[in-house]
């Protein structure tokens, strides 16, 4: 279905990603939170292939938690902002006239902040948190959603079929619902894919400075805080967590690009 | 008459995905100095192809074979700035489309300079000045306030002017036009064409015109070649062309176009359709779709002239026969006369004129 | 009016509103707070007294839309409130930490476009293993998060070799060089995420411009390539260029909200970050107000510089 092989290969990553988080309690070998004085700071070895933290935790199990936290905020802030930002994108591009101002005005203010200060904004209004962070994240891709959603709804919504469902006298909601939205929403599909990827960027981000998840969540964010004390000590307290960031943005991509040969032909997403 | 462009047995195949496509198959022309020579044939029958390999300028998918003569100096392999400084310099080509064959960032006057300087030892001033006159030869009205101008600001006409003035900067020896006429009205296409009547008047330019309009043809050239589906077909003057065809592809295409002589109704078309160029049928491509098919058309016919200026790649022709029977050479030297079994069908005046 | 002219005003004229816009969103956020904001920012100090006293202060008392008046008259006379804390004002305060965080974004992009232009144009031009090395590098610099790129700088750098040192500042005028050992990691950190994207449109608006037939049309005159692809080509793909150097600078700002916290520069992002953990709402405030209207500046030049470029906003041609 996804064509290219790298897009493929990025699948089964995604896929592998995601049954680590989703198994965690199960395959992870020891217990993220056990402490264990003998192995502190120890280096990688069988038994502990990503090594041990400064209390002596098995860095490996603790990196699975930590990324079962991280993947669900992923998924579910871009998840959330695909619920709200697609029907808002509907609409603006198929009424068009004041509905489209109306609703693309302030999403083009939100597009007009930083997204990270939008989000490091939000949560100093709400204060620090897992879930506040989710909905952080999901406000900042409602206008990129939106935005896409909406382009590709003028280009469907110009076809002839959906003149021809007009002239037979099908409501606008019918219209939009069964003719517009399943033809443009696939590179909503394709953005919001992209977009997991860098959802876990921001939540880690947002994590590192205190702002996300707060102890004694586990989060690759704090994870990559609480390393630097130890960096030149225990390197791979550090290492670990990143690189499960980068590999998952890169999957997410992959999956991304190939499904955009399907879904997107034209483009719009970026 | 001196040849000024020799081809030998020049073949392009391009790598695709798809397979190795042969957009043009062993063909074999001279163009003389000063004369006006039209490549004629439908969209995709390698005529386009054939004007960029001579100048060089085929994609890296492409692989070139057979030899390209010009001024009797051997083109095909010289290193690519050698070739760079013929370009614009010696030989230069037109594009179909004005609308898109200006930088859209840069001012008229500025493209005009640019290809002087390319290959002239001029200081600004000195471009500038030559690029004046240049604009004002093909007939750019005021031309000092429009040399600023960028491209948009001109009509499609007078674009194709600039790029005239552009290929002609240098005072080059071969003109390639590939379709020059083919996007603009058909008034402007007239008046493009009286400029290039002119200019190539003036500078005794050599010009070869490709087009698959045979009123352009029969208005602008003095010698014809006809192409098919990559192979070259039939060469002759322009009135022997549209009077006596002697090629079946030739004469149906000419058939086909519509006259005051047919009844009301429908125009003769040529049954089948042009061969998928990833697979070409073996021998003459026209085979399959020839009226008068025979065996041996699985066999590539040689071009072979009927007479001194009239040559055809048919089996049809003694001429093609003799030079076969021969060994195979491209240009053979059949003197024979025409033979009964091919039938000229003399057309009358139809051409536009 | 030119079609580019008239451009260039609708353009200026709508940053306005959108200033206007973005300073009731500030302006909304202390009110936005669940709960009562001043006795969450005064914390263990909210004595009933105190409470009432600084809700005074802040013009908590008075209606909205009177709050709001006098807060953006305020504004326009640079007067962004007071820090509850240190009771310096917090115009001082911003107006310490923006040149650091200006020096920090400007260095950043300045070094990523210095980087990704050229790469981007060579990949564009030379297909082969040039093109492939910049696909990995376009790929790894997306991919990986910039603060961790940033921690293993300095674990190479000064935590194994201590050639440089992991935090700190020494501003600009005081000591350049001493400055640039403490800006080195922070710079490459945030520069090495831009150039990726950088790269990135680069060599997308070069190949596709390099497909062109004018282009085509430029080698049948017999140009060289260097000056089809320097001249020619660069200046056409400059429009979306320019257009990603502007959304990246977003990026960049953001980003230099948590590198700022890693290196401990003193910068507004990490007056913010600092803000937020006290509850320090005013301060956070005139912060993010600071950085959005730099953000919404940035825009608007690259906006007016794309307008200027681009050879096809004309005559009501579409771009």
């Amino acid at each position: 279905m996804l064509g290219s092989r790298s897009a493929r290969i990025g699948a089964i990553v995604l896929l592998g990603l995601v049954s680590v988080a989703v198994l965690a309690p199960v395959i992870a070998p020891h217990n993220p939170d056990s402490i264990d004085p003998s192995r502190i700071l120890g280096a990688p070895n069988l038994a502990h292939p990503f090594g041990s933290d400064a209390l002596g935790r098995d860095v490996l199990s603790r990196v699975m938690f930590a990324y079962r936290v991280s993947l669900s905020v992923a998924i579910g802030s871009v998840a959330l902002a695909f619920l709200v930002g697609v029907p808002l994108g509907l609409l603006a591009g198929y009424y068009g006239g004041w509905v489209d101002t109306l609703i693309m005005r302030p999403v083009d203010m939100l597009l007009a902040l930083p997204a990270l200060l939008l989000a490091v904004a939000l949560i100093a209004i709400l204060g620090p948190g897992t879930l506040i962070a989710l909905l952080a994240i999901a406000v900042i891709y409602i206008p990129i959603l939106a935005r896409v959603v909406r382009a590709s709804t003028l280009v469907v919504a110009a076809q002839t079929y959906v003149e021809g469902a007009r002239a037979r006298g099908a409501s606008s909601l019918w219209i939009i619902a069964r003719h517009v939205m399943p033809n443009a929403i696939g590179p909503a599909i394709v953005q919001a894919t992209v977009l997991m990827g860098f959802a876990m960027q921001i939540e880690a981000a947002l994590s590192f400075l205190g702002l996300g998840a707060q102890p004694p969540t586990p989060s690759l964010g704090v994870m990559l805080a609480d390393g630097r004390d130890v960096l030149t000590q225990a390197p791979w307290a550090e290492v670990f967590p990143g690189v499960a960031i980068a590999i998952t943005v890169l999957a997410f991509n992959l999956v991304g690009d190939g499904l955009r040969r399907r879904l997107d032909p034209r483009g719009v997403a970026r | 008459m001196r040849a000024l462009l020799e081809l030998e047995g020049v073949s392009v195949n391009f790598t695709t995905p798809e397979g190795i496509v042969s957009a043009v198959s062993e063909v074999s022309l001279q163009v003389g100095e000063g004369e006006v020579f039209g490549l004629v044939g439908e969209t995709g029958c390698g005529k386009s192809t054939l004007a960029t390999a001579i100048m060089g300028l085929l994609p890296n998918t492409a692989s070139l074979s057979g030899s390209i003569r010009f001024q009797q100096q051997e083109l095909v392999g010289i290193g690519a700035d050698e070739y760079r400084m013929l370009r614009g310099d010696r030989i230069s080509m037109v594009f179909q489309d004005p609308m898109t064959s200006l930088d859209p960032a840069f001012s008229i006057g500025n493209q005009v300079a640019e290809t002087i300087r390319a290959h002239r030892p001029l200081d600004k001033k000195a471009a500038r000045v030559r690029a004046l006159a240049l604009l004002r030869d093909v007939g750019i009205p005021d031309p000092e306030r429009r040399y600023g101008d960028p491209p948009h600001r001109l009509s499609g006409g007078m674009r194709q002017r600039v790029v005239i003035a552009t290929a002609l900067a240098n005072e080059p020896a071969l003109l390639l036009a590939d379709e020059p006429t083919t996007a603009l009205d058909v008034t402007i296409q007239a008046q493009v064409l009286d400029l290039l009547r002119d200019l190539r008047r003036r500078h005794r330019t050599t010009i070869m015109l490709i087009t698959h309009d045979l009123g352009v043809i029969a208005q602008m050239c003095d010698r014809v070649g006809v192409m098919y589906a990559g192979q070259l077909i039939e060469v002759a003057p322009v009135e022997e062309i549209f009077l006596a065809p002697r090629h079946p592809y030739t004469q149906a295409l000419l058939r086909a176009l519509p006259s005051a002589k047919h009844a009301p109704g429908e125009l003769p078309v040529i049954s089948g359709r042009v061969p998928d160029l990833s697979d070409p049928p073996p021998g003459c491509r026209f085979g399959p779709r020839c009226p008068h098919r025979r065996d041996e058309c699985e066999l590539v016919p040689p071009l072979a002239r009927e007479t001194p200026d009239h040559s055809v790649a048919c089996w049809l022709s003694e001429a093609t026969r003799r030079a076969a029977g021969g060994g195979a050479r491209p240009s053979g030297a059949g003197d024979g006369l025409p033979s009964g079994d091919l039938d000229p069908r003399p057309l009358k005046a139809e051409a536009n004129r | 009016m030119s079609p580019r002219a008239r451009l260039i005003v609708r353009r200026l004229l709508l940053a306005i509103p959108v200033s206007v816009l973005m300073s009731v969103f500030v302006f909304l956020m202390i009110r936005l707070v669940p709960g009562d904001p001043v006795r969450t920012m005064l914390g263990f100090r909210a004595t009933p007294q105190n409470v009432r006293v600084v809700r005074k202060a802040l013009g908590l008392d008075r209606s909205l839309l009177a709050q709001y008046l006098s807060w953006a008259g305020g504004l326009l006379h640079g007067n962004l409130g007071e820090d509850f804390i240190s009771h310096t004002p917090v115009s001082t305060l911003l107006s310490t930490r923006l040149p650091v965080t200006l020096e920090l974004t400007s260095l950043s992009m300045t070094l990523a476009v210095l980087i990704g232009v050229p790469l981007g144009v060579l990949a564009a031009a030379r297909p082969g293993p040039v093109r492939t090395a910049t696909e990995g590098f376009v790929v790894a610099g997306i991919a990986i998060p910039d603060f961790w790129l940033g921690i293993m700088l300095v674990l190479v750098f000064a935590g194994l070799n201590q050639i440089l040192p992991p935090s700190g500042y020494v501003p600009l005028l005081q000591d350049p060089v001493q400055n640039l050992r403490y800006m080195i990691l922070p710079v490459l950190t945030l520069a090495t995420g831009e150039a990726a994207y950088i790269v990135r449109t680069t060599r997308g608006a070069m190949e596709e411009t390099l497909g062109t037939p004018y282009v085509q049309f430029l080698r049948a005159k017999g140009l060289s390539e260097r000056r089809i692809v320097f001249v020619h080509a660069l200046r056409n793909a400059a429009p979306p260029i320019l257009t990603v150097v502007g959304i990246q600078f977003g990026v960049l700002l953001g980003g230099a909200i948590v590198i700022e916290s890693l290196f401990a520069l003193p910068g507004v992002g990490r007056l913010i970050v600092t803000a937020i953990q006290q509850r320090n709402y005013v301060v956070v405030q005139g912060g993010v107000l600071l950085i959005a209207i730099l953000f919404i500046l940035v825009n608007l030049v690259t906006d007016l510089l794309v307008g200027v470029v681009d050879p096809r906003i004309e005559e009501g041609q579409p771009s």
